[in-house]
C-alpha cells in the first residue's frame, strides 16, 4: 500500500466488447493524485468506452480496477459519484429545463428541516460558484436559454461542486469553448490539481494536451500505446504512436486548383439576413472553390449556412443559384437545386443511430430522387460500399447500425449521406469537432478533392488551420455580420485580428 | 416592468388555463343567473375530486414523460373491491388501508415493469387497465350498494367554506385539495420532485447527473398507484357503492386536465396548479351543461377536445420562442 499511496485509480486489464466489436482490449491505466493526466488516441479507439468502464456505464468482460488501493466494483454512475468520480461528458448531459443553479446543485442542495429545498441558498451558492469560474450569469434561468460554452461551463461547476471529488474526468470540455472560455477551465484543472485531485482529460486539441496535461496515455484500437510525461514526448511522436503513422497526409495537401476562366459562379447572396442571427450579407461562391468561414461561436458562421440552405427564412436580401433567384426557401428546394448541408450537431440533426449505415447513406439521395423511384437493396449496398471505402469508415458491414459507430464514423456516414446526392455546393459546419487527427486529414483532403472536380464547398470551423489549409477565400464573421474576406494564402495572424476586430 | 414581462413569458400556459376558466365561467354566469351561486363553484369540488385526486398523480407521471392508463380502472376495481371487503364486514379503515396499499402495489408494480425491463409505459399501463377492468368484473359483476356507516358519515358530512354562508364542501373535497398542496411543495421544494422534472427533460442525463433515476420512476408510478386508489375510494364514498363499470375512460379526462393544466407531454415542464385548474374547466363544462339541460353530456367531449388541442397549440407556440430567445 505504502508504495502506490500516490495513486488514485488503477485499471488492469480491463476489455470490453460490442457486437462486432472489440473496444478495448487489456488496457491498463494508472492516475496519480494531484495530476493532469491526457488520455488521447483516435476515434473507435476506446477513450469512451474506457471512461464509461470507469464510470459504472458500462461493465468491463474482464479485468479489475483499484480505487485509492482498493479493488472496487463500479456499479453504476450514481456510485461512481459517491464515491468521488464525477465526470463531464462530451456532450453537454444537463436538463436544459432546470435552471442553472439547480443543474449544479440537485442532489446535494441545501436543504431546511423537513428535507425543503432551500432555494435562497441554492442559488446564492450557485451565483458564487459560477462567479468564481469568472461567469456572471442569472442562475434562476433555465439552462436552455443559455449557449453551449455556459451549459459546459456549468456542467464543469457541477463536477467541480461535489467536494469529495478524487477523480475529474474531462470529456472533451473544450471542444465547443473559444481560446478564452478553454483558459478558464484550465485555471480551474490546475487549481484543483493542487488540492490532489486527479484529473482525466480528453481532448483533441494538441496543443491544448501540451498546455495543462502532465503525463499522457495513448491508446490506439482499443489497446493501450502506452503512458508517458508530457515533457519528454514531442508532438511529432505523439501523433505517431496515436495514428500509428506519421502525418503525410498533412504534408502533401494542396488546395483546389483554381481556373478562373471555367469557374462560374454558383451563389450570390444579397444582403442576405435574418434579424437576430445574421445582418446583410454579400457573398459569392463559385464552381470548384472552398470557402472557408472563420470566426468565433455565435459569429453568425451556422447563421448563414441554415440562410443558404433554407432552414431559415430570411426576412431581408435575395438568394441567386446558377443566377436564378431563390423564391421558396426549404431545405427540400435546396436539395433539388444541388445544395447539401452537413450540420454542426451530429447527434440531433443528423444521424439515425437505430438505423444501418446503408440506410443512413440512402436517405438524402433518396428525398432528392423522389419516394417513388425506389433504388433497389443491390443499388444500396453498391453505393453504401463505395462511400465506406471512399471515406475509410471503419466498419464489419455496411449492415452495422449507426449508433455502435464511434463518433469519427459518425461524422463520415453523414458526410456520405450529402455526398450521394452528388451536390454542387456542400456545406460543412464544423465537420471535424470532436474528431481525430488522422480522420480531420482525410476530410480535408476530400474536401479538396471533390472541389477539384468542380463541386464548390463551404468549409466553416473554429480552427483557423483546417480553414487555412483547405480554402481557397475565407470568410471571417465577427457580431454576425461577415467582416471581411481573405484570399487562402493569409496569415493566421490576419485571421485572428479580423476576427477580434483590431486594427 | 421587465419583471411582470418574465413573470408571464414564464407561466404563460398557467395564466392561461386559469384566464380561459374564468372566461367560461362568466359566460356560463351570463346564461344561467343561477350558476352566479358560490356553492356552484364549490361544486365542482365535490363532484370532480376523484377527477382531481388521479389528475394530481398524473401530473407526476406526465412531467417525468410517462403516462398512466391503469388509473380510471383503479377506480373501478378499488370501489368494487371496498364494497365487497365492506359487505364482508371489514372494518372501513382497514379496508382504507387495504385499497391504498394495493394501489401503491400496483403502480409500483407497473413501474418497475416499465424501467427494469424497458416495456413503453403507454404498453404496461394499458395492460393495467385490463387487468384491474377484468379483475373488478370477477369479484362482482353487478353493482354492490355500501351500507357501512362509516362510509355513509365521510359522504354525507359537509364542511362550511368560511365566508361563504351555505356553501359546502365533503371530506372527500379537503382530501383532494390537501392532496394538491402536498404534491405542489414535493414538487418544487423537494429533491425528488425536482429529479422528477430532471428525468423528464432527459433520462439519460439525470442518470449521468447521479440522480436516483430508478428510484424516483418507482415512486412516481406508486404514487399515481396510490393515488388512483383513493379516488377509488374517494368514489365509492360518493356513490356509496362499487362498480366494474365505473369510471370508464376516465384516465382520458386526467391527461386531458393534466395537458390543458400546462404540463407537458414531452415531458419536464408542468405543475399542479394548472391540473386544478384543467380539472376545473372540465367541471364547469359538465355545470354549464346540466343547466341548460338540453344538450347531451357529449358536448362536454367535444369542448374538452377542442380546449385540449389549443391548449398544445398554446404550449407549443410558446415552447417554439422561448427555443428561439
Amino acid at each position: 500500500m505504502a508504495a502506490n499511496n500516490h495513486e488514485i485509480l488503477r485499471i488492469e486489464n480491463i476489455s470490453k466488447s460490442f457486437p462486432g466489436v472489440q473496444a478495448l482490449q487489456n488496457v491498463n491505466f494508472c492516475l496519480k493524485k494531484g495530476e493532469i493526466h491526457a488520455l488521447v488516441g483516435e476515434n473507435g479507439a476506446g477513450k469512451s468506452t474506457l471512461i464509461k468502464v470507469m464510470t459504472g456505464v458500462e461493465k468491463p468482460d474482464q479485468g479489475r480496477m483499484l480505487y485509492d488501493g482498493v479493488e472496487m466494483k463500479i456499479k453504476s454512475p450514481q456510485h461512481a459519484n459517491n464515491i468521488g468520480i464525477s465526470t463531464v461528458y462530451q456532450e453537454v448531459n444537463l436538463c436544459t429545463n432546470l435552471s442553472v443553479a439547480e443543474n449544479i446543485l440537485l442532489g446535494r442542495e441545501p436543504r431546511q428541516f423537513g428535507g425543503k429545498i432551500n432555494w435562497k441558498a441554492m442559488n446564492t451558492r450557485a451565483k458564487e460558484i459560477m462567479l468564481g469560474l469568472d461567469v456572471d450569469i442569472d442562475v434562476k434561468a433555465p439552462l436552455a436559454t443559455f449557449s453551449t460554452a455556459i451549459q459546459q461551463i456549468t456542467a464543469i461547476a457541477r463536477a467541480l461542486e461535489i467536494s469529495s471529488t478524487k477523480v475529474l474526468i474531462l470529456d472533451e470540455p473544450t471542444s465547443s469553448l473559444d481560446v478564452r472560455e478553454s483558459d478558464l477551465i484550465f485555471q480551474c484543472m490546475r487549481k484543483l490539481r493542487e488540492t490532489g485531485v486527479g484529473i482525466i482529460f480528453i481532448t483533441h486539441f494538441i496543443n491544448q494536451i501540451y498546455e495543462v496535461s502532465d503525463r499522457i496515455t495513448v491508446l490506439r484500437n482499443g489497446k493501450l500505446v502506452g503512458t508517458y510525461d508530457t515533457e519528454n514526448l514531442p508532438t511529432i511522436s505523439l501523433i505517431q504512436k496515436m495514428i500509428g503513422r506519421s502525418l503525410a497526409e498533412y504534408e502533401d495537401m494542396e488546395k483546389a486548383k483554381q481556373d478562373p476562366d471555367k469557374q462560374q459562379v454558383l451563389i450570390e447572396t444579397n444582403n442576405l439576413g435574418r434579424s437576430g442571427t445574421v445582418q446583410p450579407t454579400d457573398l459569392t461562391l463559385k464552381t470548384g472553390e472552398v470557402v472557408g468561414m472563420a470566426g468565433l461561436l455565435g459569429s453568425g458562421r451556422t447563421g448563414v449556412a441554415k440562410l443558404i440552405f433554407g432552414v431559415e427564412e430570411p426576412d431581408t436580401g435575395d438568394i441567386r443559384v446558377d443566377n436564378q433567384p431563390v423564391d421558396k426557401h426549404s431545405p427540400h428546394e435546396s436539395l433539388l437545386r444541388g445544395i447539401a448541408l452537413c450540420p454542426e450537431d451530429r447527434k440531433e440533426s443528423g444521424i439515425l443511430g437505430d438505423l444501418t449505415i446503408r440506410e443512413n447513406i440512402i436517405l438524402a439521395m433518396q428525398a432528392r430522387m423522389g419516394w417513388f423511384k425506389y433504388l433497389n437493396k443491390k443499388q444500396q449496398y453498391e453505393i453504401a460500399q463505395k462511400y465506406i471505402d471512399m471515406l475509410n469508415i471503419s466498419t464489419p458491414s455496411s449492415d452495422q447500425l449507426v449508433k455502435n459507430l464511434s463518433g469519427g464514423n459518425q461524422q463520415k456516414v453523414i458526410l456520405a449521406r450529402w455526398l450521394a446526392t452528388h451536390p454542387k455546393l456542400l456545406i460543412l459546419d464544423e465537420p471535424t469537432r470532436g474528431i481525430d487527427v488522422g480522420t480531420k486529414a482525410e476530410i480535408q483532403k476530400l474536401v479538396i478533392s471533390l472541389a477539384n472536380e468542380g463541386m464548390s464547398c463551404m468549409f466553416i470551423s473554429s480552427e483557423l488551420e483546417e480553414v487555412m489549409r483547405t480554402s481557397n477565400r475565407i470568410v471571417v464573421m465577427r457580431d454576425q455580420e461577415k467582416v471581411t474576406e481573405l484570399p487562402g494564402d493569409t496569415t493566421e495572424h490576419n485571421i485572428m485580428q479580423a476576427i477580434a476586430g483590431a486594427d | 416592468m421587465h419583471r411582470i414581462k418574465k413573470f408571464l413569458f414564464k407561466n404563460g400556459p398557467l395564466l392561461a388555463t386559469i384566464l380561459i376558466f374564468f372566461i367560461v365561467y362568466a359566460i356560463g354566469g351570463q346564461l344561467y343567473p343561477a350558476m352566479r351561486k358560490p356553492q356552484v363553484f364549490f361544486n365542482l369540488f365535490i363532484n370532480n375530486a376523484s377527477l382531481l385526486i388521479i389528475s394530481i398523480g398524473m401530473t407526476l407521471v406526465v412531467i417525468m414523460k410517462g403516462i398512466d392508463l391503469s388509473v380510471g380502472a383503479m377506480i373501478a376495481l378499488t370501489s368494487v373491491a371496498s364494497a365487497a371487503l365492506l359487505q364482508q364486514n371489514f372494518p372501513p379503515l382497514l379496508v382504507i388501508l387495504m385499497m391504498t396499499l394495493m394501489g401503491i402495489l400496483f403502480g409500483l408494480t407497473m413501474g418497475a415493469i416499465t424501467h427494469y425491463l424497458k416495456v413503453e409505459a403507454f404498453v404496461v399501463t394499458l395492460m393495467g387497465q385490463f387487468f384491474a377492468r377484468g379483475m373488478a368484473y370477477v369479484i362482482n359483476r353487478s353493482s354492490i350498494t355500501i351500507t357501512d356507516d362509516f362510509y355513509k358519515f365521510l359522504a354525507l358530512t359537509k364542511i362550511h367554506v368560511p365566508f361563504f354562508e351555505n356553501a359546502y364542501v365533503y371530506i372527500t373535497s379537503l382530501v383532494a385539495i390537501v392532496l394538491l398542496v402536498v404534491t405542489f411543495i414535493i414538487l418544487v421544494f423537494t429533491r425528488f420532485g425536482r429529479t422528477v422534472y430532471a428525468i423528464g427533460n432527459n433520462e439519460q442525463s439525470a442518470l449521468l447527473m447521479g440522480l436516483p433515476v430508478a428510484r424516483t420512476k418507482l415512486i412516481v408510478y406508486a404514487f399515481s398507484g396510490f393515488c388512483s386508489a383513493l379516488a377509488g375510494i374517494v368514489f365509492s364514498i360518493s356513490l356509496t357503492s362499487g362498480f366494474g363499470g365505473y369510471a370508464l375512460s376516465m384516465e382520458m379526462d386526467a391527461i386531458a386536465s393534466v395537458v390543458i393544466g400546462g404540463t407537458a407531454l414531452t415531458g419536464g415542464v408542468g405543475n399542479v396548479f394548472g391540473t386544478l385548474f384543467g380539472v376545473l374547466i372540465n367541471g364547469i363544462i359538465v355545470t354549464i351543461l346540466q343547466f341548460n339541460g338540453t344538450l347531451t353530456s357529449w358536448w362536454t367531449r367535444i369542448g374538452v377536445g377542442i380546449l385540449t388541442l389549443i391548449f398544445i397549440g398554446i404550449q407549443s407556440l410558446f415552447y417554439v420562442r422561448k427555443k428561439h430567445t
